[in-house]
């Protein structure tokens, strides 16, 4: 029986010629969510379908892959993918950010920052910024084509209004380059800021709801508040407990049965990395993460 | 002394469709004229055509032949041929009507309806309610009743407003159609003043009134309305 | 005498009359199909004037709103608006966005079922500021501030600007619905059954609301109603639709207490006086 042999990146040559069509008009137009073809792939809906095409058609065999998956390159999801992509395209993969030029994420974006040299792949779910207002996809069409964004903020409204602050934690809706409002996937609104002006190309796919959009490098992103309660980046009252970095974003762990918990990085690349060059000096568990 | 009001050559019948189109004449070539600072009242039996004569100037019934002049310097309108909308403004500051009934307004208060005129022609709320709590205290309307919907009240009570809502403003033509019909002796004497006093101010009066001593107490001309009936 | 020729139909007092008309209808006519829903309808609109639009079911009175609020594309005739910079447009020529915002600012639509004009999982005060919102208020307070103030003008307790109207009655949704639409000081209000489905005492309130709102702030507004009870209320000029067509027009007392037409009498005279 001879093996199976797959297309480069699994994907025939002209369905990655139509995935790339799509990727020149969403990058032609930042924040706008152009309709694609989305294929059958080996994994069910829900499993980043939709990135996973973005990266088959943007790889070539020279790029070093990275997958990572709430930040972490070792989660089921982020192996399983990466290990496709190795199989199917043979391309070299790697856990260090740096190294990367293709990398692909699911709901966070790395804490090193990018270069000019890397695309940065998202999974999105949901792309529709308006859909949970309105239901109906030929008005939100319209919406968007007229810049119809007054009940976005009437969503931000309600937060405050319910909650005295603006409490959407991720999703958090940006406005990109003056036009289109964009929901930035379910990455935290910690990252929100590092979307604005990012040198790397920022690419989107939805497979299940069959949409890409993009930001291109150096591109205004801005995240949608009122005057009088502006956007904050979400601080940590913590440091990590492995690597002591206060700028990251962290995940808290669970450690016992009577509450213990300690936080560490998200980014399991960036914490490793501080690990490897800095002494390391473990921190005691912090203190609950607030707003600032 | 140039005239306000100018009737000349109407003609009024009702064609009832409902009843197989049969026609019912109500007057025929009606001509006269009511001058600035005079009160003329129409006199005849019920159902002579009186009140139809006050609501064809009103602009409340249409009029099938003639003309309805209302002089109003530098302007004159025709009634019976104007738009909507000039009636409108005419109503708003020309001609005042009070009707034989008050038409009354779920919920809202006496003074409130007596001082609706002056706020459609733009006066503040304030005064427009001072000015109408005034006329209705003279017409002896007891001050608790004033912020009561008068939906309730007795007929005289709603007389009294109706009244007060058409003398509120400061139109240069009143209608009046039986406005003392209503009223104890006391209040009649009340309108009456009221009355004479604006006939002083320059006021042109169109008046329907049965009642023979009111009636001598303003009438500077009285126009027999049964010379224009139509034959049944 | 004065010669009959000097008096013509002059102005009244054009200081007090608009130049020139708000809205200009010609000939709006609408097929379903071979069915007609109405047809040849010409009417102007000034500021500050409400028009009453009445008929039975089936009248076209409903499709000539439609029609106006630009919901329904018409088989023929047009619409001209004056904007609020003077200049009269025909509404089939703006942009689209040019209509939506028209739609949003300098219009109102209140709804005949409130649930369609709200949105209904949104608070009070939500649903008040939206508009504000779509055209640029970004300050949480001040929306908020003018909700409040809104939602008290149409006796709606400011206390509740926090819930959702689901938890309103219809009287309360309906001026709810009201306050939306007025809060950004629209010149001219599409009405489709105000007070329709509403309990007698509620809908007086609710009329008293609406006569006290278009007198306040100069609204031009037409309202469609098969309730001539409404119609005698709120406005100062009817038009009697029957089949698509309108029958009579005219000055509202006037035609409610003179009908002309044998369909007018027939509807005035079917009306039980209470």
């Amino acid at each position: 029986m001879s093996e199976r042999t797959y297309n480069f990146a699994y994907l025939d040559e002209q369905t990655k010629r139509m995935i790339r069509r799509a990727l020149l008009k969403a990058v032609a137009i930042p924040g706008y969510q152009v309709p694609f073809a989305s294929r059958e792939m080996p994994m069910p809906y829900g499993w980043g379908t939709g990135g996973v095409q973005v990266t088959a058609a943007v790889l070539g065999p020279d790029d070093m892959l990275k997958v990572i998956d709430q930040g972490a390159d070792d989660t089921t999801n982020a192996v399983s993918i990466r290990k496709f992509f190795a199989k199917t395209a043979g391309v070299r993969t790697t856990t260090h950010t740096e190294e990367a030029t293709v990398i692909q994420t699911r709901h966070r974006v790395p804490e090193q920052k990018l270069t000019e040299a890397q695309i940065l792949v998202y999974q999105v779910p949901i792309p529709e910024p308006l859909r949970f207002l309105e239901p109906r996809e030929t008005e939100t069409r319209r919406m968007h084509a007229l810049a119809e964004y007054g009940v976005m903020h009437v969503k931000l409204y309600e937060d405050i209004a319910h909650h005295g602050h603006i409490s959407t934690a991720y999703a958090y809706p940006v406005c990109v380059a003056d036009r289109y409002v964009m929901d930035p996937s379910p990455t935290p609104k910690f990252d929100n800021p590092k979307m604005d002006n990012c040198a790397a190309l920022q690419l989107f796919g939805a497979g299940r709801e069959k949409r890409i959009y993009a930001i291109p490098p150096y591109t205004k992103v801005v995240s949608l508040d009122f005057e009088d309660h502006p956007f904050e980046r979400y601080r940590h009252d913590a440091a990590c407990a492995l690597c002591g970095a206060t700028d990251s974003y962290l995940d808290e762990v669970i450690i016992d049965d009577r509450g213990g918990r300690m936080f560490v990085c998200s980014d399991s690349d960036y914490c490793e990395r501080r690990r490897e060059s800095a002494p390391p000096a473990p921190q005691p568990a912090g203190t609950d993460a607030s707003h600032a | 002394m140039s005239p306000v009001l100018e009737v000349a050559d109407v003609s009024k019948s009702f064609t009832m469709h409902l009843r197989g189109g049969v026609v019912l004449p109500v007057v025929r070539n009606v001509s006269f004229s009511v001058a600035a600072g005079e009160c003329v009242v129409l006199s005849g039996p019920s159902g002579i055509g009186k009140s139809s004569i006050l609501k064809m100037i009103f602009g409340s019934y249409r009029c099938d032949a003639g003309a309805i002049r209302i002089h109003h310097a530098p302007h004159a309108t025709d009634v019976s041929r104007a738009e909507p909308r000039e009636i409108i403004a005419l109503r708003k500051r020309v001609i005042a009507y009070v009707s034989q009934f008050l038409r009354a307004i779920p919920r809202v208060a006496a003074i409130d309806v007596a001082a609706e005129p002056l706020l459609a022609s733009g006066s503040a709320r304030e005064e427009a309610r001072e000015r109408a709590g005034s006329l209705l205290a003279y017409l002896n309307v007891p001050e608790r009743l004033r912020s009561l919907p008068p939906a309730t009240f007795s007929g005289g009570e709603q007389q009294r407003v109706n009244i007060a809502r058409g003398f509120v403003g400061d139109h240069p033509l009143l209608l009046l159609d039986e406005p003392t019909a209503s009223l104890d002796a006391t209040n009649r004497a009340a309108v009456v003043d009221l009355i004479n006093e604006r006939k002083h101010r320059g006021t042109a009066i169109l008046a329907i009134v049965h009642d023979l001593d009111v009636r001598d107490a303003i009438a500077d001309r009285l126009i027999d309305v049964t010379a224009f009936a139509t034959a049944a | 005498m004065l010669d009959a020729d000097v008096i013509t139909r002059t102005r009244i007092d054009e200081a007090e009359l608009a130049d020139e008309p708000l809205l200009i209808a010609e000939g709006l006519t609408k097929w379903y199909g071979r069915q007609l829903g109405c047809r040849d309808v010409s009417f102007e609109l000034y500021a500050g004037e409400v028009l009453a639009v009445v008929g039975e079911s089936g009248s076209g009175k409903s499709t000539l709103l439609q029609l106006l609020a630009g919901q329904l594309a018409m088989s023929s005739g047009r619409v001209l608006y004056r904007l609020r910079d003077g200049a009269t447009r025909d509404l089939a020529m703006l942009t689209e966005a040019e209509r939506r915002l028209l739609f949003r600012t300098d219009w109102g639509f209140v709804q005949q079922d409130a649930t369609l004009g709200l949105r209904m999982s949104v608070s009070a005060g939500g649903n008040v500021g939206e508009r504000l919102m779509a055209v640029g208020w970004r300050h949480y307070g001040r929306i908020r501030h003018e909700a409040e103030s809104w939602l008290d003008r149409v006796e709606i307790d400011p206390e509740r600007i926090d819930e959702t109207p689901r938890s309103f009655s219809g009287g309360m949704r309906q001026r709810l619905q009201i306050a939306r639409n007025l809060v950004t000081a629209p010149r001219l209000v599409l009405m489709d059954e105000p007070t329709g489905g509403l309990d007698v005492s509620v809908q007086a309130r609710l009329l008293d609301l609406l006569r006290r709102l278009v007198q306040d702030l100069g609204l031009a507004a037409i309202v469609v109603t098969h309730d001539l009870a409404v119609a005698r209320l709120l406005s100062q000029r009817i038009m009697v639709m029957k089949g698509g067509r309108v029958i009579e027009q005219g000055l509202t007392d006037q035609v409610l207490d003179d009908p002309q037409q044998p369909y007018t009498q027939l509807l005035v005279s079917s009306v039980v006086p209470v």
